[in-house]
């Protein structure tokens, strides 16, 4: 009986193991028939025969606070690489490149961002697109350029974001928006003395506030009133109520679109009727208001407007409405154009080595939806015009 | 003129900070009060509030009266099954094991709501349509007088309770002491049950408050100002009820007046200050009772 107990034993504890390496076996085929499946969808993507795939690692916030921007960004990158792989992939060299695209959320945060990054280098990308928020990308510079990986912000403003050689952008910096708007200000809208609201913790706003103050107070106007709030405050009637102390004739905002929306709304529960001006960030505002009335004539910069009559533009919006059922802001735009001018850099560099297409970078000139002829100086900065955006009759209008 | 008016419009503008951080530390404190406990999740429950009234307005599209009375039933509810399931059964653990299972119930609730609701905030906008008034030069908002309004008659009705009903009286007299009021016939369940009730039902109102001022909801919303009137019942002295009155309104017009005429950088810096010299001085909050520990 004993003998029987132990032969018993013996058999139930080999059926474990077994049954252990069945399970082990069964997760690798799993993993296995998962990788094939990505990669046929891959393919399926893919107009060529080819089967070369330029992996570009995308990296922005499809959660949290700033969720409209990383969406916006993923959905734009999205159809610049199905219209490319649909016209036949990009050529290079001999070689004919399809392009596929890895997203990483990083919630618009430092840590997140380096999280996301490793993952999609983890997956191989050969080019990276984002971060979309200045903060979460300069989090990642020196890992790129440790990396020597081509880096390319859609939206990323701030200085730093492209101090290393690897990185560049889209977008406009903090301080040339600074600039522009101080101009609009002071020479298009002739206003004397304005009040400004920026966020302290937040490098965009306050690199956009110093380039404004200083260039407004250059161009002979005054800043009556400078008040600053944190990440997350949502009380602003203290700072309303001391600019209404003030003679200022405008407000300047130089933040995200959900401060805007409080700021905004908090201003006209007191009764103030100033005219607000604002950063690009102000982008997708409409969507976070409860009452548009509250932002009504409100200026922001944008180098995008969904409306504008121009070929390109008008193609990219019926896609991209088709596709998600949404008008594409400027975020969307300039993911768009990320992607066109890695293509552009990747033609060029007749390579897709990350060295050959960094150095392609000054090279090129890219016709993209956020402006013609867009150029690149070796500091990563793009070269292009501006244009605003007014809120009238709770639509994004050109103010021209 | 204008400078009078502006100092007065900032004083309104903490008055109604100070409001809504009175009703949140009214919850603390009286929580700490009975069962010697920090109550952390006490914030997330105007989260839940906050979403609660979301759901019956926006969602279900029920009338404003029904909306409010049934978010606030919703939060005492879960005020009572956090006490029952959470702290209860910790409650002659260490004051520390109940502050850690504090947070904990913090994260989950805050969590719950990020799976539901997501973390993109969603715009509201207010259920409470008052217009606003004018007096002389002074421009106050309808959300500032409904909430001014509100947060006096809760406090006057609060205060009719404590000291003039029997449960408002088997209360004191836990919160006194925990085994002389079971010897006397006070059911101490039950009336840590009611602590957390009307904890929690404060709570809701000061999250209907909230939302309705601010328009946007988010999993975090409660997060902040509850740990400002957690300051503001500390500052007015943890356990006393007039104390948290107190301290809430006193923090939230340091808050508005370091703002609008220190700087708006240092304003949170000078907040904590202030506490900081009062607990110095006055160790047990500004109408603590400083209780002598017999051995």
């Amino acid at each position: 009986m004993k003998k029987m107990t132990k032969v018993m034993s013996m058999a139930l504890a080999a059926s474990l193991v077994v049954a252990s390496l069945t399970a082990c076996g069964g997760g690798e085929k799993k993993a296995e028939t998962k990788a094939a499946e990505t990669k046929a969808a891959g393919e399926t993507t893919a107009a060529s025969a080819d089967g070369d795939v330029f992996l570009i690692g995308g990296i922005g916030p499809v959660t949290g606070s700033a969720a409209s921007y990383g969406n916006s960004v993923k959905q734009g990158a999205e159809i610049a690489i199905k219209e490319i792989n649909a016209a036949g992939g990009v050529t290079v060299g001999d070689k004919t490149y399809t392009l596929d695209m890895v997203f990483a959320d990083d919630e618009a945060t430092e840590d997140k961002a380096i999280q996301a990054y490793n993952s999609v280098m983890d997956q191989g990308a050969q080019a990276i697109l984002g971060c979309v928020t200045s903060g979460a990308c300069i989090a990642i510079t020196d890992l790129t350029a440790a990396d020597g990986i081509l880096q390319i912000t859609p939206s990323g403003s701030a200085m730093d974001c492209t101090k290393n050689d690897n990185a560049f952008r889209i977008c406009f910096t903090d301080p040339a928006q600074g600039v522009t708007m101080a101009d609009l200000a002071a020479e298009t809208l002739g206003y004397k003395k304005v009040a400004v609201i920026y966020n302290q913790s937040d490098e965009y706003s306050t690199g956009i506030r110093e380039a404004f103050e200083k260039e407004f107070a250059a161009k002979g106007g005054e800043i009556v009133a400078s008040e600053a709030f944190s990440n997350g405050d949502v009380d602003f009637n203290t700072q309303l109520t001391t600019i209404k102390g003030t003679d200022a004739e405008a407000i300047f905002i130089p933040a995200y679109y959900q401060d805007a929306t409080y700021i905004t709304k908090q201003a006209q529960d007191m009764g103030m009727e100033l005219p607000f001006l604002g950063s690009d960030g102000w982008d997708g505002v409409l969507g976070t208001v409860t009452d548009p009335a509250t932002i009504e004539g409100a200026i922001f910069l944008s180098p995008f407007f969904a409306a504008d009559p121009s070929e390109n533009v008008a193609a990219f919006v019926a896609d991209y409405n088709e596709a998600y059922g949404a008008t594409p802001d400027q975020f969307a735009a300039d993911a768009y154009d990320v992607v066109y001018t890695i293509k552009a850099a990747m033609e060029q560099a007749g390579s897709v080595e990350s060295a050959d297409l960094i150095a392609a970078m000054t090279e090129i000139t890219v016709d993209g939806l956020t402006g013609d002829g867009i150029t690149w100086t070796a500091e990563g900065e793009p070269n292009k015009g501006s244009k605003f955006i007014q809120i009238v009759d709770g639509a994004y209008t050109l103010y021209e | 003129m204008s400078l009078i008016n502006n100092l007065v419009e900032q004083l309104i503008n903490g008055l109604r900070t100070g409001s809504i951080y009175a009703l949140i530390a009214l919850g603390y404190t009286m929580v700490y009060g009975i069962a010697k406990m920090i109550n952390f999740a006490h914030g997330d429950i105007i989260m839940v509030g906050a979403y609660a009234l979301y759901v019956f307005a926006a969602l279900l599209g029920l009338p404003v009266p029904v909306c409010i009375l049934l978010t606030i039933i919703v939060c005492a509810v879960l005020g009572i099954t956090v006490e029952r399931i959470a702290y209860k059964p910790l409650r002659n653990a260490p004051s520390l094991a109940v502050l850690i299972t504090a947070i904990g119930v913090s994260y989950f609730l805050q969590n719950v709501a990020l799976i539901i609701f997501k973390a993109t905030p969603i715009p509201f906008g207010s259920v409470i349509k008052v217009p606003s008034i004018k007096i002389g030069g002074i421009h106050i908002s309808g959300i500032t007088i409904v909430t001014l309004i509100v947060t006096v008659i809760a406090m006057a009705i609060l205060t009719w309770f404590i000291n003039k009903t029997r449960a408002g009286s088997a209360m004191r007299a836990v919160s006194e002491d925990k085994g002389a009021a079971a010897l006397m016939g006070i059911n101490v369940n039950k009336t840590i049950s009611m602590t957390f009730a009307i904890g929690s039902a404060l709570a809701a109102v000061a999250g209907i408050l909230f939302i309705c001022q601010y328009e946007s909801l988010s999993p975090t919303l409660g997060a902040l100002p509850g740990i400002k009137a957690f300051v503001a019942a500390v500052l007015g002295g943890i356990g006393s009820i007039p104390g948290a009155m107190l301290g809430g309104i006193v923090l939230g017009i340091i808050e508005s007046l370091s703002k609008a005429y220190i700087s708006t950088q240092l304003a949170d810096a000078i907040v904590f200050g202030v506490l900081v010299v009062v607990l110095l001085v006055k160790p047990s909050g500004l109408l603590g009772k400083m209780k002598a520990e017999k051995v």
